[in-house]
């Protein structure tokens, strides 16, 4: 395998292995969301703006691996 | 396919001094900002017109929002500049990145730098947070400055206590992991920002070069909410920091306070 190889490969494992994680979270952390206004329809603000910032942390590990992906396919 | 760069171009040189379409953008909206400010400054009335309710409105809402965090109206006041300032800049930032003409247009490199037989455009400006330098340095001043706020409010050596502690082993662990949480802040502002923000470029540029009409629309729509929603979570992490370093440990901020 040359490099050229390796280096593509890295790309599409870092990406997809480091997308599942979040991928969990955001599921997790949405479908409670959905359960407790659900539950409670008055309190959806307070929910959603917990919910939005719980899914941007959660995202925040995607952006990561996108970030080592992105150095590996642009940085020389 | 365009080109995609990781790091800003350089423009031109003022004195030794490198010049970056990045910082070409963010210091167009330093001065839009500016002129908005003294803008508004200026035509202040009691009876708001609508420049002057549209601020109101989002003062009002801001001002509800860090309640919520700090449980008090005079505390949300006297935090107000750093979060807001952060929040306004890094959205008009975001937005000014996505405005038509940021990509496109540019200059052409004189003909040394021409290289594998293609021209490259290097834009004139380009989206200040798809540069490291920029989230960086917004993230080194948010963390210096919760610090900063945090000895202001409790004391330096209750604040730095809390990051050295020999009473107990369990207190010196404890106090060596919050230590590398604070650096860590940095790393995670920084990143979370600029991945979020160059992402977005990338993906405006390969969707464009894929189907070039209408397609790209949604994306562009995605791009605008993607760019306030990282401003707003910037300025609310800048605002969770700040409460937890100036409440101490007695009094932990919750979003529970939140008054109807």
């Amino acid at each position: 395998m040359d490099i050229e190889a390796a280096k593509s490969l890295a790309i599409a494992i870092v990406m997809g292995v480091g997308a599942i994680g979040p991928a969990i979270a955001i599921g997790l952390i949405g479908s409670r969301g959905a359960d407790a206004i659900g539950r409670n329809p008055e309190a959806a603000p307070k929910v959603q703006t917990a919910m939005i910032l719980a899914i941007a942390f959660a995202e925040a590990i995607a952006i990561y691996a996108l970030v080592i992906a992105l150095i590996l396919k642009f940085v020389e | 396919m365009t080109e995609i760069s990781i790091r800003a171009e350089e423009i031109f040189r003022i004195g030794g001094w490198p010049v970056t379409n990045a910082v070409l953008l963010s210091t167009v909206a330093v001065l839009l900002l500016a002129a908005g400010a003294l803008l508004l400054r200026l035509r202040l009335a009691l009876l708001p017109a609508r420049l002057q309710a549209v601020a109101e409105l989002f003062l009002d809402g801001t001002l509800g929002i860090m309640d919520a965090v700090l449980g008090s109206r005079a505390l949300s006041e006297k935090y107000l500049p750093l979060v807001a300032t952060i929040f306004l800049f890094v959205l008009t930032s975001n937005w000014l990145g996505l405005f038509p003409g940021v990509g496109p247009i540019g200059i052409v490199p004189p003909a040394p730098e021409i290289g594998h037989g293609s021209i490259q455009l290097i834009p004139l400006f380009r989206a200040p947070a798809s540069d490291l330098n920029f989230t960086i340095a917004l993230a080194v001043i948010s963390v210096l400055a919760v610090n900063l706020l945090g000895v202001v409010a409790i004391g330096a050596g209750k604040h730095f206590g809390k990051f050295f502690n020999v009473r107990s082993p369990l207190e010196l662990f404890t106090g060596c992991l919050e230590f590398i949480s604070e650096l860590v802040k940095i790393v995670s502002f920084s990143f979370r920002l600029f991945g979020n923000v160059f992402a977005g470029e990338v993906l405006l540029v390969v969707v464009t070069f894929l189907v070039p009409y209408l397609i790209p629309l949604p994306f562009l729509f995605l791009e605008i909410f993607v760019g306030f929603i990282q401003a707003l979570i910037f300025a609310m992490l800048t605002l969770v920091f700040t409460a937890m370093a100036v409440l101490g440990h007695d009094r932990e901020p919750s979003v529970e306070h939140q008054k109807a």
